[in-house]
């Protein structure tokens, strides 16, 4: 019984030494670090795929131009499979082993906050990239936190005020039953009702994530007589919906009902469907191949250049996940630039109130909640014969700071008041 | 209907050759995904679903045969315990297998051409291809029964079902007949995951849900009866249509629930038989029969050691190093209960995670300073443990098996839903220790306290007439009943106590994490602290720790350096099962003799 007993003491030191062993140590004058965490697999993978390019594309341009303070920067993706425990224990991992100077990056807004949590404990700059419920930057803001979506707020709003100009009156609602699902309907709602107030919500439904089986809540809704119907489902839960729901006459025919859609306008989610898109939508979304500016076209045509060349298997054209990616990236490194060191307090001071210049144009990060001014498209959706995929039509972007809350309205809520 | 499908499939294997088929859920991701694949290439045929269906399932089928055939006939006399691994070591392998091959974005099949449309009843538009699924039901139900009860085979099926082992003295070759069903079976999961794929998004995700709700049909149902199988994945489907209506969430929790009040009120199914199990144990482990004196000196030494060497390692290594200590405690007590009281529990994650989250609450709900709090941990833990446990132990074997899974998963899905409460999903974040202990040194040395603390328990409950009433029981119940013993009520008091220290490291992680996430109680993470037992040896004492040790050391450098450390948790598990049933200690004493 001693010996194992010190065999069992040795194996957990040895153990330590040998998982300390495989830690690189991070010089003062090597690369910048900065690490990643990312829903690489399940249903964020059609995002972030495009994302991860258009960060390594930016990180090759800034590299290729000499790097940032005379250092090349380097980003360590990790995946966190949707789940906030695994997103805390790769920042973990990235933080007290890797030793990087900041994280970005997230998707699931149930692993941002997670994230975001961590973040404050150590005291480490996290950039948030896509991860969209407004309390990550609102009632569990804090200094060390950034954003740079539009959050579900924003893009509730958006599309609320097209949707008031509408005849509908009674409402159906279905989205993942998490964060994000909920709040996105918060958003759209509160608002819609401000603007409308004879709306009338006639069934809610929060199927579980990723659940993929959406006949019951089909019926549920159908069975409830709604006029429109509001959605937050994205990826392969919206594509396993619509093919459900389309034999049953939701988006076709005589019972078919108005839909609004958050993030469905966004090419990864719209493509995959094909014919089967539902027509005339309401959505925010990325209508890429329509954004005229020099710098956008110019985006456009790097990225397609990048990804022939690194991953020729994935598309040839900027997805949301990619505009999202880049502009994290470049933002990441404006600001150390600005800040002229690596340290944490000082790079924060860098980025509140910085103006970064985006392929979309300038894009500012609020020093009240650190939440970036970037906006959004919101368009009705079409089928595109030429590109043989859903478009956006009729489209305008609505920029961050027109549906942003004031300096005022944002300190009392995130003191929590 | 496709759920009865792979149901059925399941029960059959189960029926014959008396094995849990965790990976059944993977034949039917496989079919779906081939499925795919197929309808990609072959060219724009009118027929060409039904002909990807049937190849895909038939491609499944002779990889079912193959797995039974090189894997499954080594474990054949081992407890149904490892065969339940070694299935769960293919899920692991397989999910990674289709991550690998077809890459980890959402996939979408096409409904078949001439069922795409919908079909008018009761004046409502219905999808044409649901009505075809519905109506393959019956029509499958009938082959499937005339196939059981018109041929040779049907008959020595059910023969074998009902006694295997006159079966084989009168002179049937088993193992053709084994591998058979395990190809038939698996056969029905393909085809029910090609027939589905055209309605669900295809993930890697999909054969745990699947699995989920085919063993809780199974379970209901009755294993072993494909009628059962049938009723059961009816009602169950009704249940969810309706409990839907009633209460968005309660849909969920009432199937579990139903699965839970079927194994304590009629353990054997609707329309299932009592299974005779071999009863073969599952190893066991002895109390130490030596003097105390070097064990208690041993354990300072250790301690001593450890602490010291705190102060020398990097904070990672601190924060690596306490995570084991937490998952320690966390095998440690599932092993009290398994190599002691020979009750093996599928659901010990869900005291890990109440242990959590009672500490979680404590501290970020009501207030409470950390002590207050992390006390709490275990006495949630405790709680739930003795009352899930009153009805656990009124069962045995498999059936308690499956009952401490039921009750794990009612728990896992209530903190899931309990939104307003638990923070569903988002978890409860800001559980930090305050002040120096939130440094990662001092709070190893914590940690390392209370395990000490945990495992002093454990081993004193080992030494104790508690620990000798249960090794009593684990050997013969009815024996020990004879004598006087009161089965029941010790086991409770095991199941309570070891609940409690799985609570003490739920509370540990807890704190560590800074956080706790309804995946603590999951069915996965249950099977964790049986990987470490397994790991370490069932036949020691210290096995649980060590194979903690082991499994955290694996995790870290498999993870940062691969991203499929699923499969290889897999193939080590797998492989485990088949080579070393004693584990790593006692595949060192064997060879050390």
């Amino acid at each position: 019984m001693t010996g194992s007993l010190r065999r069992a003491a040795a194996g957990l030191v040895l153990g330590a030494a040998i998982v300390d062993g495989t830690s690189l140590a991070a010089s003062a004058q090597g690369p910048i670090r900065i690490g990643d965490i990312n829903s690489y697999s399940g249903t964020g993978a059609a995002f972030t795929a495009p994302y991860r390019v258009a960060v390594e594309m930016a990180l090759d341009e800034v590299n290729q131009k000499g790097g940032v303070l005379g250092r090349k920067l380097e980003v360590l993706f990790r995946d966190d499979k949707l789940r906030p425990d695994e997103g805390i224990k790769h920042a973990q991992e990235l933080v007290l082993q890797e030793k990087v100077a900041f994280l970005m990056g997230t998707f699931s807004s149930a692993v941002g906050l997670a994230v975001s949590d961590f973040a404050f404990k150590q005291k480490v700059l996290f950039l948030a990239a896509e991860p969209l419920t407004d309390a990550l930057t609102w009632q569990k803001g804090h200094r060390y936190v950034f954003r740079v979506r539009p959050n579900t707020w924003e893009q509730g709003r958006m599309l609320a005020e097209r949707a008031a100009k509408l005849p509908y009156v009674k409402w159906a609602n279905i989205g993942p039953d998490y964060e994000y699902g909920h709040k996105a309907w918060e958003g759209f709602w509160t608002r819609l009702k401000e603007l409308k107030p004879e709306v009338r919500e006639v069934s809610s439904s929060f199927p579980k994530l990723g659940a993929g089986q959406y006949v019951d809540q089909i019926n549920k809704l159908i069975a409830s007589g709604p006029d429109a119907v509001f959605t937050s489902l994205f990826g392969g839960d919206w594509i396993a919906f619509v093919k459900q729901a389309a034999p049953f006459g939701l988006f076709t025919g005589d019972a078919r009902k108005f839909l609004v859609g958050i993030l469905l306008g966004e090419p990864e989610y719209i493509d995959p469907l094909g014919r089967d898109a539902p027509q005339g939508m309401l959505v925010t979304g990325y209508p890429w191949y329509a954004i005229d500016t020099p710098a956008h076209k110019g985006f456009v045509e790097r990225y397609g250049r990048f990804v022939a060349q690194k991953y020729p298997s994935l598309a040839r054209y900027p997805q949301q996940g990619s505009l999202v990616g880049y502009v994290t990236a470049i933002a990441m490194t404006e600001a150390i630039r600005k800040a002229g060191t690596t340290d944490t307090e000082n790079v924060i001071k860098a980025l509140e109130g910085l103006r970064v210049e985006t392929p979309i144009g300038g894009v500012t990060f609020r020093p009240s909640d650190h939440q970036s001014t970037m906006g959004a498209w919101v368009g009705l959706t079409k089928f595109d014969t030429q590109r043989g995929v859903g478009i956006m039509t009729d489209w305008e972007y609505v920029p961050g700071e027109k549906m942003l809350p004031s300096d005022e309205e944002v300190r009392k809520l995130r003191s929590g008041s | 209907m496709l759920l009865f499908l792979v149901a059925s499939g399941l029960s059959l294997i189960f029926g014959v050759s008396r094995i849990v088929n965790f990976a059944h859920g993977s034949f039917y991701m496989l079919g779906a995904y081939l499925t795919a694949t197929l309808l990609e290439r072959l060219p724009d045929w009118s027929a060409r679903f039904a002909l990807a269906a049937l190849a895909a399932s038939a491609a499944v089928a002779l990889l079912g045969a193959f797995v039974e055939i090189g894997l499954l006939r080594r474990v054949y006399r081992a407890p149904e315990l490892y065969q339940l691994l070694l299935t769960f070591g293919l899920v692991l392998v397989a999910g990674d297998l289709v991550r690998y091959v077809w890459g980890t974005q959402n996939r979408s099949v096409p409904l078949p051409r001439g069922l795409a449309g919908a079909v008018t009843v009761l004046g409502r538009p219905f999808p044409a291809y649901y009505l075809l699924i519905v109506g393959l039901g019956p029509v499958i139900a009938l082959g499937l029964w005339g196939l059981f009860y018109r041929t040779r085979w049907g008959v020595l099926l059910r023969a074998a079902t009902a006694d295997r082992e006159m079966v084989s003295a009168l002179g049937v070759d088993q193992r053709w007949l084994f591998t058979s069903v395990f190809a038939f079976g698996a056969w029905l999961a393909g085809l029910g995951g090609a027939l589905a794929a055209p309605l669900v998004a295809l993930t890697p995700g999909m054969d745990t849900e699947i699995v989920v709700e085919a063993f809780v049909v199974v379970v209901v149902g009755g294993m072993g009866s494909f009628g059962g199988s049938l009723l059961a994945a009816i009602l169950i489907g009704l249940l969810q249509s309706f409990g839907i209506l009633v209460h968005e969430r309660a849909s969920l929790v009432l199937v579990f629930l139903l699965m839970a009040v079927a194994l304590i009120v009629r353990p054997w199914g609707l329309l299932g038989r009592p299974v005779v199990t071999t009863g073969a144990r599952v190893g066991g482990a002895e109390p130490w029969r030596g003097p105390l004196s070097p064990v208690v000196g041993g354990a300072l030494l250790a301690v001593l050691v450890l602490a010291v060497a705190a102060g020398f390692l990097p904070a990672f290594s601190l924060v690596q190093g306490t995570e084991i200590l937490a998952l320690a405690l966390a095998a440690g007590s599932l092993h009290l209960l398994w190599a002691y009281g020979g009750m093996i529990s599928f659901g010990h994650a869900a005291y890990f995670g109440l242990g959590a989250y009672g500490a979680a609450l404590g501290l970020v709900k009501a207030g409470l300073p950390m002590a207050a709090a992390f006390a709490l941990g275990p006495g949630v833990a405790a709680a739930a443990a003795a009352l899930f446990a009153l009805f656990c132990v009124r069962l045995t074997s498999i059936y308690f098996a499956m009952l401490t899974l039921a009750v794990a998963q009612i728990a896992y899905t209530v903190v899931f839903q309990w939104y307003g409460f638990t923070g569903g999903d988002n978890g409860i974040l800001s559980v930090w220790p305050p002040g120096r202990l939130g440094a990662p040194r001092w709070y190893f040395l914590f940690a390392l306290g209370v395990t000490a603390v945990g495992v002093a328990i454990l081993f004193w409950i080992t030494q104790s007439p508690l620990g000798l009433a249960l090794r009593a029981i684990r050997d013969n119940a009815r024996r020990a009943e004879a004598v006087g013993v009161d089965v029941h009520r010790h086991q409770w008091l095991a199941f309570l106590l070891a609940g409690a220290v799985a609570g003490l490291g739920g509370a540990l992680y807890v704190f560590l994490k800074g956080s706790a996430f309804p995946d603590y109680l999951f069915v996965t993470k249950s099977i964790e602290p049986l990987v470490m037992i397994l790991l370490g040896g069932v036949g020691s004492f210290l096995g649980p720790m060590v194979g903690a040790g082991v499994f955290k050391a694996l995790d870290t450098i498999v993870t940062a350096r691969l991203h499929y450390w699923g499969a290889v948790l897999g193939a080590i598990l797998t492989l485990l099962v088949v080579l070393f049933p004693d584990g790593l200690l006692g595949a060192i004493r064997r060879g050390a003799r």
